[in-house]
């Protein structure tokens, strides 16, 4: 008993201050040992090595400072960091090998009941879940490169995963071979910024019940499925670049059950649909780049009162695409490549009201085999009778003051 | 036998129509170049003109060419001369200028405009094309009696393959939609040549849908290294077989 004193005396004299530096060559030699005399508002200091500690529990208010990236790893075991505090920072540490449980989400980093904790320029590797936050308020996640091995959406995690919680910022992370880079569930008041999800095995990022968010300027680049965003409310999204989400049911935007929304400045490239709206009303979408998509909309008869208007589209293989003749959106002011009519008042507004749904898209929405047949003679034959005498297609799907020049955006 | 193709040559490039074709199609690609806002419209005209017009002027050109050089090729046929080797000189000389009028006329354009992966796909299937629709005009040449005839059958078989064959194909698809049709589309693809080259262009072009769907399937199928095999023998079957059809029935032909 008196010796175990002397111990904890000894140590807390030893690392005493407000800098506890841990490492091999130090009085202190575990992250674990440190975290249990450290007291509220301390800093600890983790030397470079290579940390095998197994699961590490932190509820106390610290700042754990990486030199140099110093690797803790899980050994495929363990889960490495759960936090549950307030006023906590991790930062600069390289988390490797977190476990896989079928029971359980192990992550690299899991914070749970958390106010007020920055995750910041760590880097994690080869992890199930990577970063997972549950009921959370005012989580900060900076400047991370995540990047896992993808086996199967079973057996990877998500990147960064947040759920229940709110005022979130997740800036300027770099994710990739996760399931979702980015998984947002019952978040609210919460930004996504500057981040890059790549070559994830379903989705880029994926959004459920998660009113009231911002995502803007981030790139999701060559996801299974590309970024989902369903069942929720006034989100903005805004300035993002989609590029190359390729397959059979990849998009760039999937809505739905999605309102008041807007989708402002984002660029679509190169994706198998752009954006594919299903049970959306409300939506203002406006000043987007469709560029060389399979199809640039999939507009779905379940949505209404969606405004497109002020966009280009360019080189897309069909412009919109939809399942059936009721239309109930907008569009308006947008410029077509395909258009063809002519200005004769000069005022930049084409005199003749552009059709975007052409017979051949409804064609292939009922049959998709005839995909083989694209560019081919009688296609556009058919194509143009079907615009002389519109019959197959909406009608109300129309554009009535399509741009003759494409805008600058 | 290539003496015999430079005659040919110099006697095509002498009637003047030849250069009337390569200026066409220099003037046309040139100009959907400089009109168009972007690259990638004017690459959809020149494919609609690859896929429409080649075949047409190849068809029409060869055939005619055919029965204007009747009489030399009787004369040559007095000639202690293989059938064979008379008329695969006349194929050569006449597929050689048609080539090099296409090279000319759409190769430099658009080298200068479009020099990527469509560009090139776009050349190459103007080549097949013009080799095996000159092939097809041979082979009803050599089958018809006289001018009018060999020309009513040419404009007949563009008219299947370029028009007709693409609705056959569409109206398969809708008859038997309950059933699996991604082999049988593929090869149905196989039996016309302007639907391959036009396949090989849309890989290059609409990769993006055909990404999408059971789209997929024909990229993995189109795209791969077999695919590629496969379209190529089958368009060098396309050039043969007609040709070969023609020498046979013109060896045993009473001219």
């Amino acid at each position: 008993m008196r010796i175990s004193f002397f111990i904890v005396l000894f140590f807390s004299f030893s690392c005493h201050a407000r800098t506890i530096i841990v490492g091999a060559n130090e009085s202190c030699h575990s992250l674990k040992q440190a975290i249990i005399i450290a007291k509220d508002g301390d800093t600890i200091q983790l030397k470079p090595g290579n940390y095998k500690e197994g699961s590490i529990i932190l509820t106390k208010s610290l700042t754990i400072i990486g030199e140099n990236s110093p690797v803790l790893d899980g050994e495929n075991k363990y889960e490495i960091l759960l936090i549950s505090g307030n006023d906590i920072t991790i930062k600069g540490i390289h988390f490797r090998n977190s476990g896989y449980s079928a029971l359980n989400d192990f992550a690299s980093i899991k914070l749970v009941d958390c106010n007020k904790v920055t995750i910041e320029n760590n880097s994690i590797s080869n992890a199930y879940f990577a970063i997972h936050v549950s009921n959370s308020a005012f989580t900060v996640i900076r400047n991370n490169t995540i990047s896992g091995t993808p086996t199967s959406e079973q057996l990877t995690g998500n990147g960064i995963h947040l759920w229940k919680s709110n005022n979130a910022l997740i800036e300027n992370n770099q994710v990739k071979g996760h399931r979702d880079g980015i998984y947002f569930e019952f978040v609210t008041f919460s930004a996504i910024k500057k981040n890059l999800s790549e070559k994830n095995i379903r989705y880029g990022l994926h959004f459920m019940f998660s009113n009231d968010d911002t995502y803007t300027s981030n790139t999701f680049r060559n996801n299974g499925a590309g970024v989902a965003v369903m069942y929720s409310k006034k989100v903005r999204m805004e300035a993002n670049h989609f590029e190359k989400n390729w397959g059979p049911s990849a998009y760039g935007i999937l809505l739905k059950d999605i309102s008041d929304s807007y989708i402002i400045h984002n660029t679509f490239l190169k994706n198998t649909v752009g954006i594919h709206l299903e049970g959306t009303s409300r939506m203002d979408i406006q000043e987007n780049i469709f560029k060389e998509n399979g199809w640039a909309l999939k507009v779905q008869a379940s949505c209404e009162d969606n405004d497109f208007h002020h966009n280009n589209f360019t080189g897309n293989s069909f412009d919109v695409a939809t399942n059936g003749t009721l239309m109930l959106n907008k569009f308006d002011n947008n410029y077509w490549d395909k258009y063809e009519g002519y200005d004769i008042n000069k005022d930049g507004i084409g005199d003749v009201p552009y059709h975007p749904v052409s017979l051949y898209a409804m064609i292939t929405e009922q049959n998709p085999n005839a995909l083989l047949l694209m560019r081919s003679f009688t296609i556009q034959l058919l194509d143009r009778a079907e615009k002389a005498i519109p019959g197959l297609t909406p009608e109300n799907l129309v554009d009535n003051k399509p741009l003759m020049k494409s805008l600058k955006l | 036998m290539i003496k015999l193709s430079r005659y040919v040559l110099y006697d095509i490039v002498r009637s003047k129509i030849i250069l009337g074709y390569t200026l066409f199609l220099l003037i046309i690609s040139f100009s959907l170049f400089q009109m168009e806002e972007n690259n990638s419209r004017a690459m959809l005209s020149l494919l609609n003109i690859v896929l429409i017009v080649l075949p047409l002027v190849s068809l029409v050109f060869s055939t005619i060419h055919y029965y204007n050089s009747y009489e030399f090729i009787e004369l040559m046929a007095s000639q202690p001369m293989s059938r064979t080797k008379i008329l695969l000189s006349e194929y050569a000389g006449v597929s050689i200028s048609l080539l090099s009028a296409f090279l000319v006329g759409a190769g430099v354009p658009v080298i200068l405009f479009a020099a990527d992966a469509t560009g090139f796909a776009l050349l190459f299937t103007g080549c097949c094309l013009t080799l095996v629709f000159s092939s097809i005009a041979f082979w009803a040449s050599v089958m018809a009696r006289d001018k009018a005839r060999g020309i009513g059958l040419v404009l007949l078989l563009w008219f299947y393959f370029t028009l007709i064959y693409d609705g056959l194909v569409l109206m398969i698809l809708f008859n038997f939609s309950d059933y699996p049709l991604e082999k049988i589309t593929l090869l149905l693809s196989a039996l016309n040549p302007v639907d391959l080259g036009r396949i090989f262009i849309m890989l290059q072009m609409d990769i993006s849908a055909l990404m999408g769907y059971t789209g997929a399937l024909y990229k993995d199928f189109f795209g791969s290294g077999t695919g590629i095999l496969f379209t190529a023998s089958i368009m060098l079957l396309w050039m043969v077989l007609p040709l070969w059809l023609a020498v046979r029935k013109f060896k045993k032909k009473d001219l």
